[in-house]
C-alpha cells in the first residue's frame, strides 16, 4: 500500500492505499464494477465515445487515443474479436503497471470487461511478464473470485453479456510487449513483430479484430466510465487527458511512483517530491519516458511539463512514464552503451538494420568506453542509428537508436574524453548481459 | 510416462482449454514445467510436445527464444541481477561484482555445490526501487551491499537446512515462493521490502 502525497492526483491509483481492495470485497466496497453496471446499460458507441471524450492517450508508450483505437475495430466480423491487456512491463524504467496488478487487479479486469462490450468481444487474455509471478498469482485469484460472483463467464451481471477472461505468463522477453510480438507469443510462438498494416483492429490475436492496451490504460476506464469522460479530461492540458503514474529512479533523493495531471512541471516532480538530486549534485540530463525516449539536457528538463506534446516539442516522448534522473557524474558513454546493450540483448533478430545496427553500436560504444575507440565512430554512429530508424518492423529499431542519437547530439564531447584518457567516474566493465 | 506431477497435468489440461487453439498454451506450459523441475529436460519437452499435438523441434525453437527457459539445470537459488539504467545508476553494477566474488562464479554460471547460480539481467520492472535483484521469483530491493550479503547468506541458510524432498538443483524446486510484499510496504520503497529473504506471501 501506498500513502498519498499531498501533489498527486490519484485516479488510477485511488485504491493503492486501501488495503483490501485486491479483493473482490474489497473492490465492491469501493465502487467496484459500478462503472460495468454503467457501461452494460450503454450502447457500445457511446462508450466509445465517452472514452473519447476523456482524453485517454495509451500509456504503453506510443500515446496513441484509446477511444479511437476502439472505434477502429469493425462492428461485424466473421472472425471473434478480442481484448488483451499488455502487462510485459519490461521498458527500462518503467514499474507502474506491477503496482496496479498488485493493488488494484479487479480495476484491470472491469476495464477489460467494458473494452469488451465496447468492440463486442467476448474473449480477454491479460498477458504478464514471466518474472512477475507473484502478480500473475495476484490476477489468477481475482479472477477466480471474479468468476465465481459472476463478474466474468457467461451473462454477466444478467446482462446477456459474456466474456471469459485469462491470465497468460510471458516468459522473458522484453519484445514481447511490442503488440504484435505478443500476440505471436500468446499463439505459442516466437515473439517475433508482424507486419503492419493490418492492425491489430483489424487482423490481431489468432487474425481476429483485436484491442490491445496497457494495464494503466486499461485500469483508467472505470473512472472514466464512472464519473464522465470531460471529468478525466479536466485534469490534464488539452489533447492530454487525465493523469497517470510517474516511475521517478536515478539520483534522486526519493525514488517512487506517484500519480500526477498531465502536464505536472518535471521540476516538480524532481524538487518537491523526489526531494531534489541526491548529496546536493547537479541534474546532467533526464530521460523523459522510459529507456528508449531521446534524453533532455538539463536546461530543457528543467523549464518542461510532463505531457505528451510538451515532451514532443522538446524532441523527446512521454512514453511509458518512466522518469530517469541524472547527475553530472554519470558517463554518458557508459549509459548509451548500458541501452545498446539491452537493446542489442533483446532484438528479436528478424530485422537486419535492429540486428546488425544494435550490434555494431554494442561494440562501438564498448570500444569507446573501455579503449580502443576511434574519433570517426563519433559520427559513423549517427549515422548507423539513423539507418535503422524507421526501417524496422517494429519500434525496437527505433527505441535503441533516438536516446543513442540524443546522447551523440548533446554529450559528443564526452565520447572524445573517452579517447583522450579522461578518467571514467564508471570504471571499465564490460556487462556480462551484453556478451551474451 | 509423464515426468510431470500429476497436479501439472491436470493444469496442464485445463491451460489448454483456455485458448481458441492450444498451442497458446505452450508458453505458460514450459514455464511452469520449468518451475517444477528445475529446468526443461527432454522427457519435459517431449511430454509437451506430445500434449500439443507439436513437433520437439517447434517447442525447442520457442524455447530458445525465451530468457527464463533454460535447458540445463541452474543453481536452487538463481540469483538475477538487474544492471540496467534505474539500477546502474544506484549501484547495480558493484551489486553483481559482489555476486560475483561472493559466489565465485560470473554470469549463467551455477556454483559447484548447486546451491547458487547467477545471473545480470535487464530491468525487471523494479526501477523505482533500484538497485533490485531477483532470486528466483522473489524480488529484494533498494539493496546495498551489507543487505545483500544477509540475503544471500539466509538462502545459503536455507539450503544447509533444506529438506531434501525439496528436490535439487534447480531454481524451480516446489515450495511457495511467492515474493507478495505482505505488509504492503516497498513498494515505494520503504526497506522491509528489500531486506526480507520474502518466501511465503
Ligand atoms: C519493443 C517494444 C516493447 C514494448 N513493450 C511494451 C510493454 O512492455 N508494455 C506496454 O504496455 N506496451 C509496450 N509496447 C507498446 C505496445 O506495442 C502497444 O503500443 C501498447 O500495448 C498499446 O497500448 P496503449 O495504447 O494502451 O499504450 C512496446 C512497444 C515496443 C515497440
Ligand atoms: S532498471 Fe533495474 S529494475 Fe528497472
Amino acid at each position: 500500500m501506498t500513502k498519498p502525497h499531498p501533489l498527486e492526483t490519484r485516479v488510477v491509483s485511488r485504491r493503492f492505499d486501501q488495503p483490501d481492495a485486491h479483493t473482490l470485497a474489497g473492490y465492491l466496497a469501493s465502487d467496484g464494477f459500478r462503472a460495468l453496471d454503467k457501461a452494460l446499460a450503454m450502447a457500445p458507441e457511446a462508450v466509445i465515445e465517452e472514452v473519447k471524450a476523456s482524453g485517454l492517450r495509451g500509456r504503453g508508450g506510443a500515446g496513441f487515443p484509446t477511444g479511437l483505437k476502439w472505434s477502429f475495430v469493425p462492428k461485424q466480423s466473421p472472425r471473434e474479436k478480442y481484448v488483451l491487456c499488455n502487462a510485459d512491463e519490461s521498458e527500462p524504467g518503467t514499474c507502474k503497471d506491477r503496482l496496479i496488478l498488485e493493488y488494484d487487479p479487479f480495476a484491470i479486469i472491469e476495464g477489460m470487461l467494458i473494452a469488451g462490450h465496447a468492440i463486442g468481444a467476448r474473449r480477454g487474455y491479460i498477458y504478464i511478464r514471466g518474472e512477475y509471478r507473484y502478480l500473475l498469482d495476484r490476477m489468477e485469484r481475482a479472477l477466480a473470485e471474479a468468476r465465481a460472483a459472476g463478474y466474468v463467464g457467461k451473462n454477466i451481471r444478467g446482462r446477456g453479456f459474456d466474456f471469459e477472461l485469462h491470465a497468460h505468463t510471458g516468459a522473458g522477453a522484453y519484445e514481447c510487449g511490442e503488440e504484435s510480438a505478443l500476440m505471436e507469443s500468446l499463439e505459442g510462438k516466437r515473439g517475433i513483430p508482424r507486419l503492419k498494416p493490418p492492425f491489430p483492429a483489424v487482423s490481431g490475436f489468432m487474425g481476429g479484430p483485436t484491442v490491445i492496451n496497457n494495464v494503466e490504460t486499461l485500469a483508467s476506464v472505470p473512472a472514466i466510465i464512472l464519473n464522465g469522460g470531460a471529468w478525466f479530461a479536466a485534469f490534464g492540458p488539452p489533447k492530454n487527458g487525465g493523469t497517470r503514474l510517474f516511475c521517478l529512479s536515478g539520483h534522486v533523493r526519493q525514488q517512487g511512483v506517484w500519480e500526477l495531471p498531465l502536464g505536472f512541471p518535471l521540476r516538480k516532480l524532481i524538487e518537491d517530491i523526489g526531494g531534489g538530486l541526491r548529496d546536493g549534485a547537479r541534474l546532467k540530463a533526464v530521460v523523459p519516458g522510459g529507456s528508449s525516449t531521446p534524453l533532455l539536457p538539463a536546461d530543457t528538463a528543467w523549464n518542461i511539463h510532463l505531457d505528451f506534446d510538451s515532451v514532443a516539442k522538446a524532441s523527446s516522448f512521454l512514453g511509458s512514464g518512466g522518469v530517469v534522473v541524472l547527475d553530472e557524474s554519470t558517463c554518458m558513454v557508459k549509459f548509451a552503451l548500458r541501452i545498446m546493450q539491452f537493446y542489442r540483448h533483446e532484438s528479436c533478430g528478424w530485422c537486419v538494420p535492429c540486428r546488425e545496427g544494435t550490434q555494431w553500436l554494442q561494440t562501438s560504444l564498448t570500444r569507446f568506453h573501455n579503449g580502443g575507440g576511434r574519433a570517426a565512430d563519433v559520427d559513423l554512429m549517427k549515422e548507423v542509428s539513423e539507418n535503422i530508424l524507421g526501417r524496422t518492423f517494429c519500434a525496437l529499431g527505433d527505441a535503441a537508436a533516438m536516446p543513442t542519437l540524443s546522447i551523440l547530439q548533446h554529450w559528443r564531447q564526452e565520447f572524445l574524453d573517452h579517447l583522450a584518457g579522461k578518467p571514467c567516474p564508471f570504471g571499465a566493465r564490460t556487462s556480462a548481459a551484453g556478451a551474451h | 510416462m509423464s515426468p510431470f506431477s500429476p497436479q501439472l497435468e491436470a493444469r496442464f489440461r485445463e491451460l489448454m482449454q483456455r485458448y481458441p487453439a492450444r498451442r497458446s498454451a505452450l508458453v505458460p506450459m514450459l514455464l511452469y514445467a520449468q518451475d517444477e523441475l528445475g529446468w526443461l529436460t527432454p522427457e519435459a519437452v517431449r511430454r509437451i510436445a506430445e500434449l500439443l499435438g507439436e513437433t520437439e523441434l517447434a517447442v525447442r525453437e520457442v524455447i530458445g527464444y525465451y530468457s527464463m527457459l533454460r535447458t540445463e539445470p541452474a543453481g536452487k537459488y538463481h540469483v538475477q541481477v538487474c544492471t540496467n539504467i534505474s539500477c546502474l545508476l544506484r549501484g547495480g553494477d558493484e551489486l553483481y561484482a559482489h555476486c560475483e566474488r561472493r559466489l565465485g562464479i560470473g554470469h549463467k554460471q551455477t556454483a559447484a555445490d548447486g546451491v547458487f547460480s547467477l545471473e545480470e539481467v535487464e530491468c525487471l520492472g523494479a526501477c523505482s526501487w533500484a538497485p533490485a535483484v531477483q532470486v528466483n521469483y522473489d524480488f529484494h530491493q533498494e539493496l546495498t551491499l551489507e543487505q545483500l550479503d544477509k540475503i544471500l547468506d539466509a538462502y545459503a541458510a536455507r539450503a544447509r537446512g533444506a529438506d531434501p524432498s525439496q528436490g535439487q538443483g534447480g531454481a524451480g524446486s516446489p515450495g511457495p515462493r511467492t515474493a507478495l510484499p505482505v505488509d504492503g510496504s516497498g513498494s515505494r520503497g520503504e526497506a522491509a521490502l528489500g531486506t526480507r529473504v520474502q518466501e511465503k506471501s
